[in-house]
């Protein structure tokens, strides 16, 4: 299998100094996955558990305060991390290599101008075809979408939400991009519309063979569509292991009770949600960071924060409870500065 | 006199798209008619998709809409006929919201408890400090929070469902008999979202309160409500009780939401979303 994306022991803080208080906000702490071809990897976590900003680390939309501390990235389509080419360089390989779902796309599509005219502005450049050829090459994709062609003469208003968020899926894969990046494309959408953009996803990824990370907190959209799957808790990977494994047999104490808090169609029985609330990024609890609201919680789970260990094929998991064999993760090679010395340090 | 707690008599509501020439009326909720006892307190749904006209509902029952035809009577009172300050608070104490998304609801520039105050202040006639706070603590007390926990917080402080769990409190302070909850859980993180749901459930039961409850997540709604109703741009097209509607839904529409909802069971063969796809495409 080769990867298109390998991201290594990867951390992204948001450096604040404000009024001459330093925080740091560990929103992507040590983080290492990979990303195959041809599939497409779920990413689930709720809100502030960091799984936006580690795309915008792959996706090198890093501005300040949010800084890459350590770690590496490894495309396979660029030879170095994304994140520290030009501006020139990263604008070629955009779109033409590395491609992004949003959320809203009623946000992303230029208002004032037809469909047309924003695949011009997105893709032109990259294919290199004469104007002709182009066009020609857009309805050719969108046929295969199943657009209609009269989309493309229709400015974003016209157009139904479900729509909209197709046709920036056919904007995102009309480059034939090794990766893109869905960040949870169908949460605003209804149910009905949500299932034929989700085909639509999976049909698009399939043919053009790109590899997809998507991004959602919604574990029944993971089951449809994700081939792997990885969850985030408070900027960690907790566990990751093949879709169908992990809803079969969570490992992680908090796989396992979002699992178990779904209510589904013809279930009534009573279930239970979480208790406690996710800690706060800039000050996480010592040790595993789901300790505080676990259930299966130990005097190690406090102390030291568990290393991700592969513990049947393809089964990552952090939780000492999982299996004696997770041990506490290594001090790093490389020790971490301290947040003083980076914020004086920034230049390079 | 009647005596049901809520009923809807044939409630229809028009709004006018387009600009001065060529307005064309939109018929958000058209012919809706339907009754809560109070007898029994119960969790009711209406489900749609969005542009069903839910919300619109909603906020008729709330009294913030006037219908454009068709009468809402609550307690046998008809609400267009409402008037004056102290009319109009007194049916505010019985019916209350809960919003979408707790961060719209709170200023973020103040402190979540002044908004509790100001509802205790209102609504429950409490007018020394010591009242308010006994008020506001009790509310807060049934919703599993106390007001030491929440005192001196700002909203950007609080998790989404710590949050909704306020709304919820401070929804209660008034004593209300009717709560209007449009879309609660659809803002909040995934490992909250049960907790709240679970809270009105403890509210029926516990409390006698009855709740209407605006969704378009079938799987919650099938696991709290007692009676359900599927609205489709603005149009009733099924109501019943909640297992038996979705169940052996009876309406085409019913069953095209029961067939997209997703499932875990998903992950065993992914290509149901294929044939699906194909199915869509013609």
């Amino acid at each position: 299998m080769t990867a298109i994306l390998k991201v290594d022991q990867l951390r992204a803080y948001y450096l604040l100094n404000h009024f001459g208080v330093q925080r740091e906000v560990r929103a992507v702490d040590d983080v290492s996955l990979q990303i195959n071809r041809n599939e497409i990897y779920g990413i689930a976590g709720e809100s502030s558990c960091g799984k936006s900003t580690l795309i915008k680390t792959v996706a090198a939309a890093i501005r300040p305060p949010l800084k890459v501390v350590s770690g590496t990235l490894h495309y396979s389509f660029a030879e170095h991390e994304l994140y520290r080419l030009s501006p020139a360089a990263l604008s070629r390989i955009r779109w033409r290599h590395l491609a992004y779902i949003p959320q809203g796309s009623m946000n992303v599509l230029n208002p004032v101008r037809r469909i047309r005219e924003t695949f011009v502005d997105f893709a032109f450049s990259h294919m290199g075809l004469s104007r002709a050829d182009f066009f020609e090459a857009v309805v050719a994709h969108c046929e295969r979408l199943h657009l209609p062609a009269s989309v493309l003469g229709a400015f974003p208003h016209e157009l139904s939400g479900g729509m909209r968020q197709r046709v920036t899926i056919a904007l995102a894969t009309i480059c034939r991009p090794q990766l893109v990046i869905a960040d949870e494309p169908t949460t605003a959408l209804d149910v009905v519309v949500q299932k034929e953009v989700l085909a639509m996803v999976r049909e698009a990824q399939q043919q053009i063979g790109s590899s997809m990370i998507f991004v959602t907190h919604d574990l029944t959209v993971h089951a449809a569509v994700t081939d792997r799957l990885g969850i985030m808790y408070a900027g960690r990977l907790v566990e990751e292991a093949p879709t169908p494994e992990i809803i079969k047999r969570p490992l992680h104490p908090y796989t396992a009770s979002l699992l178990a808090s779904l209510t589904r169609l013809g279930d009534r029985t009573a279930k239970k949600g979480l208790s406690g609330a996710p800690p706060n990024l800039s000050a996480p609890p010592a040790g595993c960071r789901f300790h505080p609201r676990c259930p299966l919680a130990m005097d190690i789970c406090r102390q030291a924060n568990p290393a991700l260990t592969e513990l049947a094929s393809g089964h990552r998991v952090a939780c000492y409870a999982a299996s004696p064999a997770v041990q506490p993760s290594e001090p790093l090679p490389h020790q971490v500065p301290t947040a003083s010395a980076r914020l004086h340090g920034a230049a390079a | 006199m009647n005596q049901d707690l809520l009923r809807l008599d044939h409630v229809s509501r028009l709004y006018h798209s387009g600009g001065l020439f060529g307005r064309t009326p939109v018929r958000a909720v058209a012919d809706v008619s339907f009754a809560l006892g109070t007898s029994q307190p119960e969790v009711f749904s209406i489900i749609g998709e969005s542009g069903s006209g839910k919300t619109t509902l909603s906020r008729m029952i709330l009294n913030l809409v006037s219908p454009s035809s068709g009468v809402i009577f609550f307690r046998g009172q008809n609400l267009a006929a409402l008037r004056g300050r102290r009319a109009r608070l007194d049916f505010m104490r019985c019916v209350q919201p809960i919003l979408q998304n707790p961060f719209e609801a709170f200023n973020p520039l103040s402190r979540v408890e002044s908004y509790l105050f100001v509802s205790a202040a209102t609504f429950a006639g409490a007018r020394s400090r010591a009242q308010r706070e006994f008020k506001v603590d009790e509310a807060l007390h049934k919703v599993g929070l106390s007001l030491a926990e929440v005192r001196g917080r700002f909203p950007h402080e609080l998790s989404g469902g710590q949050l909704q769990r306020i709304a919820v409190a401070r929804a209660l302070i008034s004593s209300p008999v009717l709560i209007v909850a449009d879309e609660p859980v659809s803002m909040v993180d995934a490992s909250l979202r049960m907790s709240i749901v679970n809270l009105f459930k403890t509210m029926r039961d516990d409390l006698g309160v009855s709740i209407i409850y605006i969704t378009h997540d079938l799987a919650t709604a099938y696991y709290i409500s007692d009676r359900v109703l599927i609205m489709q741009k603005g149009r009733v097209v099924e109501t019943g009780p909640a297992q038996a509607v979705l169940d052996h839904p009876r309406d085409p529409y019913t069953r095209l939401l029961k067939s997209s909802v997703l499932s875990l069971d998903g992950a065993e063969d992914s290509r149901n979303l294929q044939v699906n796809m194909e199915a869509t495409a013609k």
